[in-house]
């Protein structure tokens, strides 16, 4: 199976230009699509270029366009038709689903049984962070345990002190929605995007009088919307989400694309990297139903999970890396085991019917704290699948959850413009 | 060729599932039992699920303080 070369690297067009790719990988069979959009209209018309050449006409300036070199297409095997195709895909997928029930032994909640139940908890709201003038879409502590940064429809990133209340930095964005927001590791910057296709490094500042929003600056590059944005181990990488069905891998310094995943039939919505004791993968999940665990330098799709029946809106990970949590529209949670490949847990009742936006997990994993549509957050017994508590007090959907690094306190944005900062 | 791409999606497609098919697998009972073993010996350390005293937590109400 040959490697895709050239799969996500961009090229500036003026008016006539001519992929050139070296001989070595242009032998006569290369399929290459090209796609993107043109800088001027922003209509994205895939062209395919015929069998042998690869030449193509760009009539506007500053197109620019991510040429995916596919697979050295030989051809057609003998007796390959595109029905075998489906019938073999068809056949792959039945092995799987027996591959994966063979294993199915007994159920998480049966294991789960002699467990003692959780106490009753007595969470709180104890701080509430007023400030933002529209929905709060997204949130992100910083790893001192007392920072967090906010975004809000209103393209205003604000980065607070939570135990007093202080807003440190404002950030003004040039769009609205600003969906994504990150905390860089060493505490020094923050990562936000949103509408505008982007995903921005903002470095922040010790003066006060600095205007931060001047030294903003472009790292990532989608042709949709960026749901999501993470760091990695460090400043200097930035993994994003977005709704052009992609998810990028970027240097921060130079605003390279390092790696892209494609694999999601539909907008990504979420995206969540493995605790680092793991490993170089991270999971994604989107509009396509589907949640994806990719392998960060190859940018294979190492395991794939189509349990939910609607949008997944949130994905994160296990505290252990073994294992991660989706929430979706479908009004359910659901955990998968990703040594079993499989689910093994979902958390649903009866009376939720609201889609769930965001899970994430406390410390030891034992409790699974997911927001929804319906302006509450169920507190779940991951072990036993039941549901422990429900937090009242936001005024609209919550957009997002998150447990501070250090597990005291559970952070969580909500459409009613305020975050709230809870404890027990 | 409108049918190309169709057939190299579809080989693609193919492709991933043969790929996912040949992964290792362990059982769930396995899996469940690690789970949960991470689970209990991370439980004392997990301050919203054993709730931990006023004293270290950052997060405590305000005492308000008095001139003596």
């Amino acid at each position: 199976m040959s490697q895709d070369p050239l799969e996500g690297c961009r090229i500036s067009a003026g008016k006539k230009s001519a992929v050139s790719l070296g001989k070595a990988l242009h032998p006569p069979n290369l399929l290459v699509v090209v796609e993107g959009t043109c800088g001027a209209c922003v209509a994205a018309s895939p062209v395919s270029a015929p069998e042998g050449s690869c030449s193509y006409n760009v009539a506007h300036h500053h197109l620019c366009v991510c040429v995916r070199v596919c697979m050295a297409w030989q051809g057609l095997q003998k007796g390959e038709t595109l029905a075998s195709l489906k019938q073999e895909s068809e056949n792959l997928r039945r092995k799987l689903e027996e591959e994966r029930g063979k294993l199915t032994d007994v159920e998480l909640h049966q294991v789960a049984e002699k467990v003692e139940t959780v106490a009753a908890l007595s969470i709180k709201t104890r701080r509430v962070l007023k400030g933002h003038g529209n929905k709060v879409l997204s949130m992100d502590w910083c790893k001192d345990k007392r920072r967090l940064v906010s975004s809000s429809q209103d393209g205003k990133v604000i980065v607070w002190d939570a135990f007093t209340l202080n807003k440190e930095h404002g950030i003004t964005l040039p769009c609205t929605w600003v969906m994504a927001c990150a905390y860089a590791p060493s505490g020094c910057a923050v990562a936000c995007g949103g509408l505008d296709n982007k995903c921005s490094v903002v470095p922040l500042s010790l003066d006060r009088n600095e205007n931060v929003t001047a030294k903003k600056k472009s790292v990532a590059m989608h042709t949709n919307y960026v749901s999501g944005c993470s760091f990695t181990n460090s400043d200097m990488q930035l993994l994003t989400s977005s709704g052009d069905g992609t998810c990028a891998l970027w240097d921060v310094e130079s605003g390279q694309l390092l790696q892209s995943f494609h694999g999601h039939t539909a907008d990504v919505l979420s995206l969540d990297l493995a605790p680092s004791e793991t490993g170089n993968t991270f999971v994604s999940g989107g509009c396509d139903m589907k949640a994806n665990v990719w392998d960060m330098r190859s940018g294979q799709n190492i395991q794939s999970f189509d349990n939910h029946q609607s949008d997944i809106n949130c994905v994160k990970y296990y505290p252990s890396g073994d294992a991660f949590a989706s929430a979706s529209d479908d009004a359910t949670c659901r955990f998968y085991d990703l040594r079993a490949d499989r689910e093994v847990a979902v958390y649903q009742k009866d009376s939720i019917i609201f889609g769930a936006s965001s899970v994430d997990f406390s410390l030891s994993g034992r409790l699974l704290f997911a927001g929804y549509n319906d302006y509450t957050i169920n507190v779940w017994d991951v072990l036993k699948g039941t549901r422990v508590s429900v937090l009242f007090g936001h005024e609209n959907r919550v957009s997002r959850v998150r447990v501070s690094p250090d597990g005291t306190a559970l952070c969580s944005a909500s459409w009613d413009n305020t975050l709230r900062v809870s404890r027990t | 060729m409108p049918g190309a791409a169709n057939i190299v999606a579809m080989k693609k497609i193919v492709q991933q599932l043969r790929f996912e098919a040949g992964i290792n697998r362990v059982k769930v009972s396995q899996a469940a039992a690690d789970l949960q073993q991470f689970c209990m010996q991370n439980a004392q350390q997990d301050p919203l699920l054993t709730g931990m005293s006023s004293s270290n937590n950052p997060f405590r109400p305000q005492k308000v303080c008095s001139f003596l």
